[in-house]
């Protein structure tokens, strides 16, 4: 019941927002948003207990892994909610709004809309970390470009359409072919002698049959499934060269979408790759994939560091570093052993300290009226809650002590060192070196120095846009000097699965 | 029944080959209606004989959706906004042509290569799907009106349906009508972003978007 409710809260929360009148939609959203975190942690706890909950004729069978993203999505979403609450009373004050590149007016897209797409939004995400049958995992994640297409295009304005049409096009597209890879994955375990018959868990019945695979042709079928679902899921999840919309959607939605776009969507991408690595580790093959994904993690990782440095678009910035740790997700996947316990952590620190960065971009731009780093000064004079956040997540994001990330990259420094990989260590040890001081430049110069004249004098920073990356600024800091049993060993448990 | 299998297909491979020539929009719809249409006559023509309901109702479903109501949708798009019939290709005629018969011609040297299981595949399905898979991306990155690039989306999809119809087994129609449901949502949406393109730039040409750069 607990897990039905889970994928039908939001989604019956989406379909109310339609309902015509005035009454209070932003009430509902928060609740919603309470509710869903209140079932993912008795959730949570069903799968820790390991009960192994199913519900809507199995359709939905978490395990660890997928109970991981399906928490950072509801704790994100929460904060989204609260945030969204303030950001959308600041925006109904706005009489006139114009396009901060050309200066054209433009309007917002009805808030009904909004809240309704942010609703679905979560719940195809719920459905994603939930689902062990990979064709739903498929529908999900399209599902999730769909309703995530016109958050981005919130601000209808040029910018924000170009942004939402790459979106679009270049995801659909990237998913179509990972749908391609399921098919493929199909064709592999095919056996005409013994119909299938996995039902709704497909993703133990392929772990079963990938034994029967080993040493035979069908294996280079598995493999080209894996390519496909890597290129098409990868290029979700942002990883370079596929990861061209991301800077631009990043940096055109409205902050609080941003945030769940780079904490909880990526993610949900990252699953589907996960999916597809356990489905090769039980075939044998997990070499291959590991090796995919450890050159596709530096890969990205490289690129992001070429962004980073001189990049002048503090928003973009974030978005460049949202592809570098998912590099470093895909390395630390596909170098295993201990750095799957590293990963695991590392995707949690990411979400929770990249949420909260862009939650207060979006401060920044509502005070400053610019994306630039180069035209914002003295945050720690004129935001003293947002500009001290602003520095906090910086070191908690390049990986500095005593914040989670630290503790999550040496982890899988560790892992790769345990793996030989020196020459791995290499290259990663380079791109963190590079992406640090690449964002140590804007983002100091932005907390620094004396405010700009022409900002005007009458702001306050309100608690519905600083108590949100308050507390997930906290929950890093708490992750970096001291991670609980419990999470411990539910992070000891997905990466067990992953072969740890 | 074998041999009409193989025409439908080969018809198919034809309207891949057209859509890369093709410069004018209205063609564009026609010719991916008529990929629909081919799509749901290839579920009725199942190789190994065994039609059932649930493959009859699919086939229905294909038939409504891909020959029938995105065609019609989009081409209400195309006169709602005014747009110019003729599609100017962002790299010419030739090079995709060039490129779709590559395509074809890796597709055949890869059929050869991988080992199918027994009997999965009749010949020439799978050289095809790929073949209209990769016509479909030379269409997305090859033309620059918004329309368009949605019918290559539209052909992309197409080349994997064909791919998945020998794996149609009863219990999996339903994942085949939720997939054409969540392609159905997909086309709407772009269908209504390509509205605000048209508002926003006073034209779908995308390769006006140039205000996103590092």
């Amino acid at each position: 019941m607990t897990l039905a409710l889970l994928l039908l809260i939001p989604l019956l929360a989406g379909l109310l927002m339609f309902v015509p009148g005035a009454w209070p939609r932003r009430g509902l959203l928060v609740a919603t948003a309470l509710a869903h975190l209140c079932l993912s942690c008795l959730t949570l706890r069903a799968v820790g207990n390991a009960e192994a909950p199913t519900a809507l004729f199995g359709l939905l069978r978490p395990d660890a892994l997928g109970v991981v993203f399906l928490m950072l999505a509801s704790i994100l979403f929460t904060a989204a909610s609260v945030y969204a609450v303030g950001y959308l009373r600041e925006e109904e004050k706005k009489h006139v709004k114009r396009d901060l590149q050309k200066g054209q007016l433009f309007t917002n897209a009805p808030e009904t809309r909004f809240l309704s797409c942010l609703c679905f939004f979560v719940a195809a995400m719920t459905l994603v970390t939930t689902t062990a049958n990979l064709g739903a995992l498929w529908v999900g994640i399209e599902i999730t470009t769909l309703a995530s297409a016109p958050l981005i295009y919130f601000h209808r304005h040029q910018s924000s359409m170009e942004a939402t049409w790459k979106y679009l096009m270049i995801c659909s597209v990237g998913i179509a072919l990972a749908l391609l890879g399921n098919i493929l994955m199909t064709v592999a375990f095919h056996n005409p002698a013994a119909p299938s018959a996995e039902g709704m868990d497909q993703l133990s019945a392929f772990m079963e049959k990938a034994r029967e695979v080993q040493g035979t042709g069908r294996a280079l079928w598995l493999k080209a499934a894996f390519i496909f679902l890597l290129v098409g899921y990868g290029t979700k999840m942002g990883l370079a060269p596929l990861h061209t919309w991301l800077p631009d959607a990043h940096s055109q939605a409205p902050s609080m979408v941003s945030g769940m776009l780079s904490g909880a969507l990526l993610n949900c991408a990252l699953l589907g790759i996960l999916r597809g690595h356990q489905i090769m580790r039980a075939a044998s093959l997990g070499d291959f994939s590991g090796g995919l994904l450890v050159f596709f993690g530096l890969f990205s990782m490289v690129t992001a560091a070429v962004f980073i440095v001189g990049q002048g678009h503090y928003k973009r910035l974030l978005a460049y570093s949202s592809v570098e740790h998912m590099g470093i997700l895909a390395l630390a996947f596909g170098v295993g052993g201990g750095a799957l316990f590293g990963g695991m952590l590392h995707a949690v620190c990411h979400s929770l300290t990249k949420c909260m960065l862009f939650l207060v971009a979006g401060n920044i731009l509502t005070r400053y009226h610019t994306l630039s780093s180069y035209d914002v000064r003295g945050l720690r004079q004129d935001m003293p809650l947002s500009g001290a956040l602003w520095t906090a997540g910086f070191l908690a994001i390049v990986g500095s002590p005593p914040f989670g990330l630290f503790l999550s990259e040496f982890t899988i420094l560790k892992g790769i060192f345990a793996h030989d990989g020196l020459g791995v260590a290499l290259v990663y040890l380079a791109a963190l070196a590079v992406i640090f001081v690449g964002m140590s430049i804007p983002v100091l110069r932005m907390a620094q120095g004396t405010p700009p004249h022409d900002v005007p004098m009458d702001y306050h920073e309100s608690l519905f846009s600083v108590l949100p990356p308050a507390v997930l600024c906290l929950m890093v800091l708490c992750l970096g000097l001291y991670v609980p049993d419990w999470l411990t060993e539910t992070l000891n448990r997905a990466a067990a699965l992953l072969g740890a | 029944m074998y041999s009409l299998f193989q025409f439908v297909i080969l018809l198919l491979l034809v309207t891949d080959l057209i859509m890369l020539w093709s410069g004018r929009i209205l063609m564009l719809i026609r010719l991916s209606a008529l990929q629909g249409a081919l799509l749901a006559a290839l579920l009725l023509l199942p190789v190994d004989g065994a039609l059932n309901a649930e493959l009859v109702l699919l086939s229905i479903a294909v038939f409504c959706l891909k020959g029938v109501g995105f065609p019609v949708f989009l081409r209400h798009v195309c006169h709602k906004l005014g747009l110019e019939p003729v599609v100017r290709p962002r790299l010419g005629r030739m090079y995709p042509m060039a490129g779709g018969l590559v395509c074809l011609a890796f597709s055949l040297w890869l059929e050869g290569r991988i080992p199918a299981a027994e009997g999965l595949f009749p010949p020439m399905l799978f050289p095809v799907a790929l073949t209209t898979l990769f016509c479909g991306l030379i269409l997305v990155v090859g033309r620059a009106k918004a329309l368009a690039q949605v019918i290559g989306y539209l052909v992309v999809e197409n080349g994997i349906f064909l791919l998945g119809i020998p794996l149609m087994t009863e219990g999996s129609v339903w994942f085949e009508l939720s997939i054409l449901l969540d392609v159905f949502a997909a086309i709407f949406v772009m269908a209504i972003a390509i509205n605000h393109i048209n508002s926003a730039f006073d034209s779908i040409d995308v390769a006006r978007f140039r205000n996103l750069r590092d």
